[in-house]
């Protein structure tokens, strides 16, 4: 579905990713963790295409998303459903209209219908529809703003993947809970590849079996939650090391979950 | 941008919102320019003339001044004021919130989605503003030539009419199409391009005006130049 072959990418002369490596297969959730300015968010942005690695290929269904036209990139895009950092709703448009933007802007869909299927998809993403569908994003508070932008990803043409970037960042615990709960629904569900960016691991846990640690730029660690427990890598350690007691909370919790 | 006016998908529900965005959003400004700015031009000229007994050429100089020179000027200036800061800011805003990337990831291409309709409407509006600029700084300068510099109305008309010819109409058509081009190319590219959060896109909005005002006066200069050649006849 997604594979990333020896990308290196800069913001102008700060290299922000070395020859990074890995595939997401359909229907596998992966988390890609690292600490603030590690280049996390940088490879969602690279996965769709809006920047291009200066060394190293992506491709997204077979295609490398830096060797087509942008035209077909928009076709891949379409594929792809994105959960920008903090939303990115559009804010002079109302929580429906956000919600159906996708059916409004590539379908010629009645405004009626469109709204009727955005009322659907604010009641599956865990929302009150008809109390916020005509308000402004900026009237929404953080965890609503940021189900209402998964719906608005996932109300387009059934979308194969979905890319979060920092989905729980910012939100009280309830919020970070139901986003998370709304995450791990969609990909058992639908069975969708998942790319969730976080720098939360505590978050993390729960929802995927494959976590990428991303330090400096470069893939310190691929693998399960029990190798990533049981690393000895230096810079995971230290990067893990903040997070130790919840880290083994969680996967006690885990544990007893799964026994 | 330019090729987005012929490209697909067309966005006409947004190109209609901005038309009456900036035609009657900037419509008073527009009217007052042109009252003040006429009344003004009428004033100082009226005082000299009189020094030479041509006060009945007042018509005809007012004719030259604001439909070639002045009324697109002034009113471009104020639609740049107005206009290109808030495209800048808008689109900057926008940049700056991920919205554009989320235009991009929806497979929406936002240079047709936010720029060209700008474009259009500001292709439509400048021109149509720019006649209401220079009817009423004519009108204004009417009010001066007949109560302050008694002149007779039927006579300052006259003038008027007398040098609303080809060359001048031609001129003062074009160079609000041209200036429209000017606020929207420069408003958009410094918003699509704003780094730096809320700074940067402050930043953006206050060059984005400086750039326009500037870049229009002389804009303006070349075409009166070329004008001036190529219409020699017609003026």
């Amino acid at each position: 579905m997604i594979e990333i072959k020896n990308i290196s990418f800069s913001y102008g002369d700060n290299p922000v990713l070395k020859n990074v490596s890995f595939n997401v297969d359909s229907s596998e959730s992966v988390v890609v963790m690292g600490p603030s300015g590690s280049g996390k968010s940088t490879i969602l942005r690279l996965i769709l295409g809006l920047d291009c690695p200066y060394e190293g290929d992506i491709f997204v269904d077979g295609q490398n998303i830096c060797h087509i036209s942008e035209k077909e990139k928009q076709e891949i895009r379409k594929k792809i459903g994105m959960v920008f950092q903090d939303g990115a709703l559009f804010d002079s448009m109302s929580v429906w209209e956000n919600v159906g933007f996708y059916l409004l802007e590539h379908t010629n869909l009645s405004i009626e219908e469109v709204g009727k299927r955005a009322v659907e998809m604010l009641g599956f993403v865990g929302l009150n529809a008809h109390e916020i569908m005509n308000k402004l994003p900026e009237q929404l508070s953080g965890g609503m703003q940021r189900r209402v932008a998964i719906g608005r990803s996932l109300l387009s043409t059934a979308p194969t993947a979905m890319l979060y970037d920092e989905p729980t960042t910012g939100l009280d615990p309830q919020s970070t809970e139901n986003v998370l709960e709304l995450i791990t629904k969609l990909n058992r569900e639908r069975q969708i590849a998942t790319i969730v960016v976080t720098h939360q691991i505590t978050d993390a846990i729960g929802f995927a079996k494959r976590f990428i640690v991303i330090i400096e730029g470069e893939v310190a660690f691929d693998g399960t939650l029990e190798e990533l427990r049981d690393s000895k890598d230096l810079k995971v350690l230290q990067f893990l090391a903040p997070f130790r007691l919840s880290f083994n909370e969680v996967l006690r919790k885990e544990f007893f979950n799964y026994t | 941008m330019l090729t987005g006016v012929f490209r697909r998908p067309f966005y006409f529900a947004e190109t209609k919102e901005q038309m009456y965005l900036i035609g009657i959003g900037s419509l008073y400004l527009v009217i007052l320019t042109g009252i003040f700015a006429g009344q003004g031009f009428a004033l100082a000229f009226s005082n000299e003339l009189a020094d030479f007994g041509a006060k009945d050429y007042l018509g005809r100089i007012m004719t030259i001044a604001i439909v070639r020179e002045l009324g697109p000027v002034l009113a471009a200036l104020m639609i740049a004021a107005r206009v290109a800061a808030g495209i800048t800011a808008e689109i900057g805003a926008m940049k700056s919130s991920n919205q554009i990337n989320a235009l991009l990831s929806f497979g929406i291409d936002p240079i047709q989605k936010l720029a060209v309709p700008r474009l259009l409407a500001l292709m439509v509006m400048v021109p149509v503003l720019t006649i209401f600029c220079d009817v009423i700084a004519l009108l204004g300068g009417y009010i001066i030539a007949v109560f302050l510099a008694h002149v007779s109305g039927t006579m300052y008309f006259a003038a008027v009419k007398e040098r609303l010819i080809f060359g001048n109409l031609f001129i003062g058509i074009i160079k609000p199409i041209v200036f429209s081009f000017v606020i929207a190319f420069i408003a958009c590219y410094k918003g699509f391009n704003a780094e730096g959060g809320t700074k940067g896109v402050g930043k953006a909005t206050t060059e984005s005006v400086v750039l326009s005002s500037i870049v229009i006066l002389v804009v303006n200069f070349f075409i009166t130049k070329i004008a001036s050649s190529y219409l020699k006849g017609y003026l």
